[in-house]
């Protein structure tokens, strides 16, 4: 009880001072929206190639899952501006829970990403998406997954690094093979076989095509089971880091 | 109210290749008892801010325990937590934030009530005289403002046991007074057990009942600050002679109270214990054997000079450090 109240005073406040900044809202909103809008027709012919009977379909999962990846791996910058200013020190002395400190951040990045996710779903319907109902709330719980363990390891980077320059390179250097070898925007099976083999190795590819398979309302599949089972398993392994990193003595 | 026994931290830093190990703090001891006023005094560099993390739990001990509120800090730091108050030397509100807002949502971390954390916060606005400044942002603060609404976010929650970690830099004479009149009244109405660190002798002089001198990790003193000046350097006496030939005689009747005489051209100077009640005598004395004087300084012992007769090195030396060390990479602030 100590604890979801210490998490909510915590996202409240983060909440508050992202509000305070229209430019954050601008841009939360405008991101899917672009997506959508300019990165969809592009795409739109080379889906028909795949034998996808609607592209926006298979589109919107996987913008789905970037959304969430990407929005969140930058979630740690804000932390470090904090740190600088002692408010993780402030925060750090009072008798709150340390994964409250964390869960109050991650909450306010996984709203965001909440409200992202129905603009996108919704603006796909109103281009031509078909997906079912209950697909599409375990696709987008899948995200909102997906989204938290990113944010909780950025911020538990953020608090180990301390310094933008030292994070902004480990960060492109994660995102970039992640973005390569997860189909997030061409699904890994238009590949040749070795590719298949690697991005096999790749969490983040069973999550997109889990999420995939729940926009097409295909549940019983491997890739949905071993989709959810790395989205938990990331999740909770972000989640000890980033408590980790927000007990240790000299954050 | 705190014990501390063989406190001991040590920071490893690269130095090029190399670790190089810091041992910010080197085996302190120290009690402090309910109630009592404490002021932590050091050059920079010296331990104070890394002694006082260690304390209220945000670094844990190389070596050594301590006990504060009666709970140890490192198996027991959610309790100590809960029983102080801790104002950073760098602060903690966000300079983006809504000053009130931060009061608040920090009092609520310590489990107060929106209403009581609200209302506790309004009064200390008021008691530090920061009225009108709740909805302002620190960016729109004056640094000695902001440094007092850092002291109300350590006080917000009504701690009886308060770290200050040099609550006074950047404040003006003013501000400086009403604070320390405020630290008194925590004290005197609410028994509070306060423990602050500081630079300045005059401070601790005036908010403490004792002092406690802390010099490369280690503390080298620990006393009221009368009895530190006094039986540490005494006061300075500062004789101008108007009659260069009578200089000698001068000299010869401050030697009588005074210890490590000097003549300096038309200036006598010695040290005088509690030069407030020999000097006097002194002045009658002078005056009856005919020797005018042109001026008179009585000049109180400066923390420079308690530190000098304790270490043997003059605080500016001090800061430098005995290795000049450079700047470290990550050190706090
Ligand atoms: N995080 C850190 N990593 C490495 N060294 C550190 C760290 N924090 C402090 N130090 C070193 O430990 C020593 C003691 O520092 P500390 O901050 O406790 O001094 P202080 O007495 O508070 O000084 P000041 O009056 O400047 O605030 C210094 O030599 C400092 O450089
Ligand atoms: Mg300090």
């Amino acid at each position: 009880m100590t604890f979801v109240r210490e998490s909510f005073i915590v996202f409240r406040r983060q909440v508050r001072m992202n509000l305070r900044n229209p430019a954050w809202v601008l841009i939360g909103v405008m991101q899917p929206v672009l997506y959508l809008v300019l990165f969809g027709p592009l795409l739109k012919p080379l889906v028909d190639d795949f034998g996808v009977e609607n592209p926006y379909t298979f589109l919107v999962p996987g913008l789905l899952v970037q959304l969430g990846m990407f929005g969140a791996f930058f979630a740690g910058f804000g932390l470090i501006g904090e740190w600088r200013e002692g408010v993780v020190e402030a925060e750090r002395v009072t008798p709150a829970s340390r994964t409250a400190l964390l869960v109050g951040r991650l909450s306010r990045d996984v709203a965001q990403l909440f409200v992202q996710a129905l603009i996108l779903v919704g603006l796909g319907f109103a281009m031509g998406m078909r997906a079912p109902a209950g697909g599409v709330v375990i696709g987008v719980l899948l995200t909102l997954l997906v989204g938290g363990a990113c944010a909780a390891a950025s911020n538990a980077l953020a608090l180990t690094t301390k310094s933008e320059d030292v994070m902004a390179p480990v960060i492109n250097m994660v995102m970039m093979p992640v973005l390569l070898l997860s189909g997030i925007l061409l699904p890994m099976t238009i590949g040749p076989d070795w590719l298949q083999r690697v991005s096999d190795f790749m969490p983040f590819r069973w999550i997109v095509d889990a999420v995939r398979d729940t926009f097409t309302g295909d549940f019983g599949t491997s890739q949905l089971m071993w989709g959810t089972t790395w989205a938990v398993a990331l999740f909770g392994l972000a989640l000890w880091w980033g408590t980790a990193v927000f007990r240790k003595e000299n954050a | 109210m705190i014990q501390a026994r063989g406190l001991v931290q040590t920071f490893t830093t690269k130095q090029g290749r190399k670790k190089v190990e810091v041992r910010a703090v080197d085996g302190v001891d120290l009690d402090v008892a309910e109630g009592e006023v404490v002021g932590f005094l050091g050059p920079n560099g010296a331990g104070k801010t890394t002694t006082l993390r260690m304390l209220t739990t945000l670094l844990r001990p190389t070596a050594g325990t301590a006990r504060v509120a009666g709970y140890d800090v490192a198996t027991q730091s959610k309790q100590v937590r809960q029983s102080i108050g801790y104002v950073s030397q760098a602060g903690g509100v966000s300079s983006y934030a809504r000053a009130g807002d931060e009061v608040v949502d920090h009092g609520m971390l310590y489990g107060l009530s929106q209403a009581q954390a609200t209302a506790s916060g309004q009064q200390l606005f008021e008691q530090l005289d920061l009225r009108g400044l709740w909805q302002r942002t620190p960016k729109q603060m004056s640094g000695g403002q902001k440094r007092r609404l850092d002291i109300v976010m350590g006080l917000v929650h009504d701690p009886t046991l308060i770290f200050l970690d040099e609550p006074t830099t950047g404040l003006d004479p003013q501000a400086r007074a009403n604070l320390w009149e405020h630290i008194g009244r925590l004290r005197s109405e609410r028994g509070a057990t306060v423990f602050l660190t500081t630079h300045y002798l005059e401070e601790a002089d005036a908010l403490s009942d004792r002092v406690m001198i802390i010099d490369q990790g280690r503390i080298v003193a620990s006393d009221t600050s009368e009895n530190l000046k006094a039986a540490v350097s005494g006061d300075q006496v500062d004789l101008e002679v108007a009659d260069p030939t009578r200089l000698t005689d001068a000299a010869a009747a401050l030697e009588t109270i005074a210890d490590l005489v000097e003549v300096d051209g038309q200036h006598v100077r010695g040290r005088v214990s509690r030069a407030g009640r020999a000097v006097p005598d002194l002045l009658r004395d002078l005056d009856r054997t005919g020797i005018e004087l042109a001026s008179i300084e009585v000049i109180r012992p400066t923390l420079d000079d308690v530190f000098l007769t304790l270490t043997g090195r003059s605080l500016r030396d001090a800061e430098a450090g005995p290795t000049d060390q450079p700047v470290l990479e990550g050190a706090d602030q």
